[in-house]
């Protein structure tokens, strides 16, 4: 008798797993952005720094791009099964214990992918704004401020992202104390708490991020 | 009381169904929602007609033989008890009742209300026992048994397999039951010795029985009539994982 990754609590593994690896990214890039309230140089100088730690940085985006194929393949495969097993619905089905969050898991987590791909398109690959590839600090490095300040004035893309952080929010309010019970660390006194713990985390994720395109329409961050 | 049902009827071997409505007069609150239908029984069978199969044996809560889906909810809006618990006090006078069998690909419909549940019965041949040399019965306290180790096995052997928990979980998951057989066993020190072998065959067989993956809504607890615990859902997953570090 042999395990398998491919059994039902080997693939809800992998997802809680693959989930927190993506969750300690989006913690630490959350933490890195909020240096746009540092101003300019702390922000630029993170960003060169970052770029200096190539070899790490390169194997820390391979290692996402893997848990991002297979959080999403897994959540393929995973919902396919749960769709075949229950071929004849309810005409009333009334849950009574599960969350908005928990029963829109698939779609928070659509509305994630397509933000993702937006994201990278505007400020990784510069292709929805080729403009603000060629933008340099005085030190003639890339400046990253003058580049998120540039896209957060036009009030629809700042919109995106709040939209993109909601769906973010809606995630992880669910994905976080899941992932614990699936990888079977959790138990009766801790399950209330970590149900909490993730509730504002996720809120705390959302309001630090979502913080960056309102400040720069308020005008708090601005172009020096 | 007055009240109105839709009852699924689906005659046996035929694939299809249908709701038929059912308008049924002088209940008494004091009944359970079984002799309701009892009552219901007994006019069809005058009327000459096909009475309504629904499952039931104890009438006690102890037997897991009852099911119903009633008005969505597995065993009914009580919390903690299974259907022939349920009495029709619950319900208001002119109300509509909406009555289904467990919907799920491992639970085909045998007829009317009455789903095959064996699938569990094979989850249980694959791992859910103790393997004992037979003889003469031991003494009792020959194996001594922590209280807490007592209590916690107690509770996850209180699922009396009626399947309320594939019932009213999203993806008809089978997790909660598989989950109670495995931690009672795993929990005793009779269970120790095959505890790999068992949750890894008995997670297998679930799986080849077409039950749906956990997402952790935790239906399956709400409606559970022995109110078993979702920690026992993650005690499996944790016992899994161990095995399958063990021998992968």
């Amino acid at each position: 008798m042999h395990a398998s990754p491919q059994s039902s609590i080997g693939q809800k593994a992998l997802m809680a797993a693959t989930g927190l690896i993506l969750l300690a990214f989006v913690i630490s890039h959350l933490l890195g952005n909020l240096l746009v309230f540092a101003g300019p140089e702390a922000l630029n100088a993170y960003a060169l720094k970052l770029r200096h730690m190539a070899p790490l940085l390169w194997l820390a985006r391979a290692l996402l791009l893997l848990a991002v194929v297979v959080h999403l393949w897994t959540s393929i495969r995973l919902s396919r099964q749960n769709r075949l097993a229950r071929p004849v619905g309810y005409r009333r089905f009334r849950p009574g214990e599960t969350s908005l969050s928990a029963r829109t898991m698939l779609l928070s987590g659509v509305l994630l992918l397509a933000y993702l791909v937006y994201h990278l398109l505007q400020f990784t690959f510069h292709t929805t704004d080729p403009a603000l590839a060629h933008l340099t600090d005085p030190l003639g490095n890339h400046d990253v401020y003058a580049m998120v300040i540039t896209a957060f004035r036009n009030p629809w893309i700042s919109c995106i992202y709040v939209v993109g952080m909601a769906a973010l929010c809606a995630h992880l309010s669910h994905g976080f104390d899941s992932s614990f019970q699936s990888l079977g660390v959790n138990n009766e006194r801790l399950l209330p708490l970590l149900q909490r713990v993730g509730q504002a985390l996720s809120l705390a994720i959302f309001m630090g991020y979502s913080s960056i395109p309102v400040a720069v329409l308020l005008g708090i961050v601005k172009l020096r | 009381m007055r009240l109105t049902l839709k009852i699924w009827r689906q005659a046996q071997d035929n694939p299809k169904g249908t709701f038929e409505r059912y308008d049924v007069d002088d209940v008494s609150p004091d009944m359970s929602f079984l002799e309701m239908l009892d009552i219901l029984n007994e006019r069809l069978m005058h009327e000459g007609k096909e009475p309504i199969a629904f499952d039931h044996d104890c009438r006690e809560g102890i037997c897991g033989m009852c099911s119903l889906m009633i008005n969505g909810q597995a065993h009914g809006p009580d919390r903690g008890v299974a259907t022939c618990q349920l009495h029709m006090r619950r319900f208001k006078d002119g109300e509509t009742i909406v009555i289904e069998p467990w919907r799920a690909k491992a639970f085909p419909v045998i007829k009317d209300l009455v789903v095959d549940r064996s699938a569990f019965d094979r989850i249980i041949q694959a791992g859910g026992y103790v393997s004992v040399s037979t003889g003469g019965v031991p003494e009792g306290n020959t194996i001594p048994v922590p209280k807490p180790a007592a209590e916690q096995a107690m509770d996850a052997a209180a699922c009396i397999g009626c399947g309320a928990c594939v019932a009213a979980c999203p993806n008809a998951s089978a997790m909660l039951f598989v989950a109670a057989k495995v931690s009672h066993l795993a929990t005793l020190p009779q269970g120790q010795v095959e505890k790999d072998q068992r949750v890894l065959r008995m997670v297998e067989a679930m799986d080849q029985e077409g039950f749906g993956n956990c997402t952790n809504h935790y239906e399956c607890m709400a409606a559970c009539p022995k109110q078993i615990h979702v920690k026992f859902i993650t005690l499996m997953n944790r016992e899994y994982l161990k095995a399958s570090i063990k021998q992968p």
